[in-house]
């Protein structure tokens, strides 16, 4: 069976880290880091990369629009 | 089998969602976690999935989404608090080809506007309506709204709405699916991906509704005030599903495929 691999590219300095991606990720892939971006914010980043299946659901619920998805078959 | 390296997918040809063009590079204002960034968001994709980034003209309100043509690279206007659907009216008749939206919140739609967005739905004008309803006064500091839930904390009514001194929440959008110049009238949520996909279809339909002429098209989207209800995005986007959704249940309205006329005289009889 085709194996499908996803990644997320995340805007770090404009994501406000609302969390809201996490709890839509079905794989839970991402998670807040602890660094935090220019603004103060703890920015979404990928904690658990080999689970991402390329969904998009984070990308679709993300209000500031920071989350790019790729998918690739393999 | 080798290890694919992160740098391997992140590549042009692997794309399969970024954000759309109509949507500018300008910073939303809003807060962390906001439904406002969401249902831009579809607008801007349905807008560009319709092909009609130059034929389509927002009425941005007053409250926290004043400064939505900041944000979609779209003609835009700019409405006195709650007159947004008579700017729409105006701009909607001297320009018949173009797609007219009002983006409105519950401050502006349902109080100051009440007026304003009754008669433009009764008169049936071909332009939609995007209702976003968080039952808080967002902008001004989370104060009462008409929308606001019975027992709903505030910055007006700290003690929870009670009916014998504030009144009953107002369901604006029930009062409006009665009226026969509406064509469509629906509530949708933003807070999951598969809600974020049927609001999107929502929103693809009442742009449509405007090519058939058969009336104005009510799209409300029950959403979130994560600052103004004092929770995080996440516990708001519960606190909404346990709480909003039992007052103000999703789903279609009215969904008339019928002109305006025809839907009258069945009104009448």
């Amino acid at each position: 069976m085709a194996k499908v691999r996803g990644a997320i590219d995340v805007d770090k300095e404009l994501c406000k880290g609302c969390g809201v991606c996490i709890t839509a990720c079905p794989t839970h892939v991402i998670e807040l880091a602890k660094q935090v971006n220019g603004k103060g914010y703890n920015y979404a980043y990928m904690e658990n990369p080999e689970a991402c299946i390329g969904c998009t659901n984070c990308a679709m619920v993300c209000p500031d629009s920071v989350i790019t998805v790729y998918k690739i078959t393999i | 089998m080798a290890a694919i390296e992160i740098k391997d997918i992140i590549k042009k040809e692997n794309l399969v969602y970024g954000k759309t063009k109509i949507l500018t590079d300008n910073i939303m204002h809003y807060c962390p976690g906001c439904s406002h960034g969401v249902i831009h968001k579809i607008v801007a994709e349905v807008i560009e999935e319709l092909g009609i980034q130059e034929k389509t003209i927002g009425v941005s309100p007053v409250g926290c989404s004043v400064l939505a043509y900041n944000y979609l690279d779209i003609d835009w206007q700019q409405a006195a608090h709650g007159r947004a659907p008579a700017l729409a009216t105006a701009t909607k008749r001297l320009l018949p080809d173009h797609y007219v939206f009002t983006y409105q919140g519950d401050g502006d739609l349902a109080s100051i506007g009440t007026a304003e967005i009754l008669h433009a739905c009764n008169r049936g004008e071909n332009i939609t309506v995007i209702f976003v309803n968080n039952a808080i006064y967002g902008m001004t500091g989370g104060q009462m709204a008409p929308t606001t839930l019975m027992g709903m904390a505030t910055a007006t009514s700290p003690y929870g709405r009670e009916a014998a001194l504030h009144g009953y929440p107002l369901k604006i959008t029930e009062l409006i699916a009665q009226l026969p110049g509406v064509a469509y009238v629906t509530r949708q949520s933003v807070q999951t991906p598969a809600a974020v996909r049927k609001a999107k279809k929502a929103i693809k339909k009442g742009f449509e509704n405007q090519d058939k002429k058969i009336g104005t098209s009510f799209i409300e989207i029950v959403s979130t005030c994560s600052s103004g209800w004092k929770l995080s995005p996440v516990d708001s986007n519960r606190w909404m599903e346990e709480h909003m959704f039992k007052f103000y249940p999703l789903g279609d309205l009215k969904d008339s495929e019928r002109n305006s006329e025809e839907e009258y005289k069945k009104y009448i009889e």
